[in-house]
């Protein structure tokens, strides 16, 4: 305590912690090789978790390293399945912690598993999707190897002099933040899904693949799963992984007025979405919500209608290949961003555009226009 | 029963501006609001405290003008709020906030009991980052539940709460042991709003104000920067896009069929796609 500063450090926004220069301690030095931990619940793979392989085999070519897969599940056919699809999605090898307690998520097994391949293995990158289960555990992980953790990236980079660069929304996502772990290893980052492109899926024989034990028994661990309860409405879960997203927001003026939004996104075989302030009033469950604190969009097409484009909406749609805005206020903030704007009231244009989609998708006028 | 949440006073983030030229954010006339998800988490201790008995500590760490936040929750009926305030915890990151948390919640157990649940919300809207609940659990060797829905019951003779966690693919239903620490999502129980009787109460109340020392805090290494393994390297503002909107424009009244033509002339391979659907109908 005696060398405590007198004075208050810097400020902690910018230049503060700019100034620490990069000394990594001699016992972090081997570590090295990118790692991705590929999420299951229940068998199924988190998509997020291919994304992830996709960016981490950018990150370790660029530092010339090896890409791993960390899987941790339950033994059987489920768990090699997932090793075997890491492969496919680019991992150069994998380790495996397969056991029967970790057929549920549960933080205390996981957090093991985890924290012990680290320990024993030293990756230099370690990466998570930034979903529940990521962040709980990630959590986790980062404190008990009190390491730095960037929670919820949207953009991963190695730097000249092969630091990992962790680009982050905050303050709600009115600006961005790179952020660095310089002298602690591993350098942890959890990534939002849709955020990073789908890697392609190649066919490849499973390669290296390490086990490892658990190391404990059901009576170690304190918390028990009772129950599992599916998400109901299943279809809710897909606006993350949607072609094509019709949204709405606050310029519908009501709840009666979305029905518009619903009835379009029908006729496109779409998800619907909306902004904030309508699940905020009620109007549309939480689970619609797009931005920066409900889903990252991806679509090939996405139509926005009454939304102002709000930077906490933005940073949730802009991976989408073509936006399109109908906004009766030409200087609205999301026609900085879209790729088509339309200056129009939207609650005549989307019936009409409804019933003009129809006309234009059915078979039997296809087939007329081609002969 | 003796329950401790933490809150924290962020800045209202939806009233932010940035500078335009600077790219800094203009604090200036922003006001603090309590992280509204930490609110739930507040509810749930005092319904919890209601039902069960005992009392609830709440504790907030940041600059002393975070005392406003903590009579607004005494206002809604806690029994006891811990300011935990210091210079030397300037720019803590996730890590760095969690040493310090643990360390005042152990100093609040050895004070006033030892806490059965410590709740946290599930994320700050300022820092977004969900670390902290699972930090301090693990500095306390405490379990996590986070992302926590629903409190289905707490039995506090077997030491054992049900609650429910929401997750992508569902919800599960966990059983674990007191103590443990519980990470609440938004939206489970209406919020109390305090009587202005509770509210004249609460501005008159004692908070219990400590520095770093005060709490035990031994290494101050371990503390604010110095602390924090994550370095803030740069702060900007998202780039414009540099192609605007392109508009559509036409004599229609409602130009729906110019702007499907345009969908359809950027994204061609969309309109076999969206057909081949329409026709499965
Ligand atoms: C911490 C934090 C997190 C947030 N997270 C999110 C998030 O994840 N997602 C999100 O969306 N927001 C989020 N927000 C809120 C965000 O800041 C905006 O308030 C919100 O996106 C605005 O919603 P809106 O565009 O629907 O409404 P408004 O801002 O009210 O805009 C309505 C728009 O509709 C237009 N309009 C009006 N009438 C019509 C009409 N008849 N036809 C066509 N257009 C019309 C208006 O010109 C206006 O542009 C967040 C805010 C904070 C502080």
């Amino acid at each position: 305590m005696a060398d405590a500063p007198k004075t208050p450090p810097a400020k902690p926004q910018a230049g503060g912690r700019a100034a620490s220069k990069k000394e990594l301690p001699d016992h972090f030095k081997p570590y090295k090789h990118v790692w991705v931990f590929v999420e299951q619940e229940r068998g199924q793979v988190h998509p997020v978790s291919w994304e992830l392989l996709g960016e981490g085999r950018k990150l370790a070519d660029k530092l010339d390293v090896d890409l791993a897969a960390v899987v941790l599940g339950p033994e059987g056919a489920e768990t090699q399945h997932v090793v075997a699809e890491a492969f496919n999605y680019g991992a150069d090898l994998a380790y495996l912690v397969a056991d029967p307690l970790l057929r549920d998520y549960r933080n205390e097994p996981y957090t093991k598993a985890m924290t012990d391949l680290v320990n024993t293995y030293q990756p230099e990158i370690l990466l998570l999707g930034a979903t529940t289960l990521g962040r709980d555990l990630a959590g986790s992980v980062a404190t008990t190897l009190k390491t730095g953790l960037t929670a919820d990236s949207t953009e991963l980079d190695v730097d000249d002099d092969k630091s990992l660069a962790a680009t982050r929304p905050t303050f709600g996502g009115s600006l961005l933040c790179t952020i660095y772990t310089l002298n602690y290893r591993p350098q942890m980052a959890t990534v939002r899904p849709r955020v990073m492109p789908m890697p392609e899926r190649v066919e490849r024989p499973v390669g290296k693949v390490i086990t490892h034990p658990l190391g404990l028994v059901e009576d170690d661990i304190v918390t028990k799963v009772l129950d599992f309860l599916p998400a109901r409405d299943a279809a809710t879960s897909n606006l993350a992984y949607a072609d094509v997203v019709v949204a709405g927001g606050m310029g519908l003026g009501s709840p009666e007025n979305f029905q518009l939004v619903k009835q379009l996104a029908t006729t496109l075989g779409a998800e619907y979405g909306c902004s904030r302030p309508l699940v905020q009033k009620g109007w549309v469950p939480s689970d619609r919500q797009i931005g920066q604190t409900g889903k990252t969009i991806r679509p090939k097409l996405y139509i926005a209608a009454g939304i102002s484009g709000a930077i906490q909406h933005r940073v949730g749609v802009e991976g989408s290949d073509l936006i399109v805005a109908i906004n009766t206020d030409k200087n609205a903030p999301i026609f900085d961003f879209a790729h088509v704007g339309l200056v129009a009231d939207a609650i005549k244009l989307l019936p009409a555009l409804t019933e003009a989609f129809r006309r234009r998708l059915s078979p039997h006028n296809r087939d007329k226009l081609a002969s | 029963m003796h329950i401790v949440v933490c809150i924290k006073q962020v800045p209202d983030s939806a009233q932010i501006r940035v500078h335009p030229v600077t790219n800094t954010i203009m604090r200036q006339g922003v006001p603090t609001i309590i992280n509204p998800y930490d609110l739930f988490a507040v509810e749930e201790a005092l319904r919890l405290r209601d039902t069960h008995g005992g009392e609830v500590t709440v504790l907030t760490m940041g600059p002393p003008s975070a005392e406003d936040s903590l009579r607004r929750v005494l206002s809604f009926g806690v029994d006891r709020a811990v300011l935990l305030t210091d210079r030397f915890f300037a720019g803590s990151d996730t890590l760095a906030t969690t040493y310090a948390l643990a360390t005042a919640i152990k100093k609040i157990g050895e004070t006033f009991g030892a806490p059965d649940i410590v709740f946290t919300g599930k994320q700050t809207i300022d820092g977004d980052t969900a670390q902290v609940g699972p930090g301090i659990a693990k500095r306390l060797d405490l379990r996590q539940l986070t992302y926590i829905s629903k409190i289905d019951s707490v039995d506090t003779d077997a030491k054992e709460i049900v609650v429910e966690r929401r997750s992508e693919a569902g919800v599960q239903v966990l059983k674990s042991q007191l103590p443990v620490l519980v990470a609440m999502l938004e939206g489970t129980n209406d919020l109390r709003r305090g009587t202005l009787e509770e509210a004249i109460a609460a501005a008159r109340a004692e908070v219990v104000r400590w520095s770093a020392a005060d709490a035990g805090i031994e290494d101050m290494q371990k503390c604010g920067l110095r602390g924090s393994p994550t370095i803030v390297k740069k702060v900007f503002a998202p780039s414009a896009r540099s192609e605007k909107a392109a508009f559509i424009e036409t004599e229609d009244q409602v130009p729906a069929e110019a702007l499907i033509d345009e969908i359809f002339k950027r994204q061609p391979a969309l309109e076999d796609d969206l057909s081949a659907l329409a026709s499965g109908y």
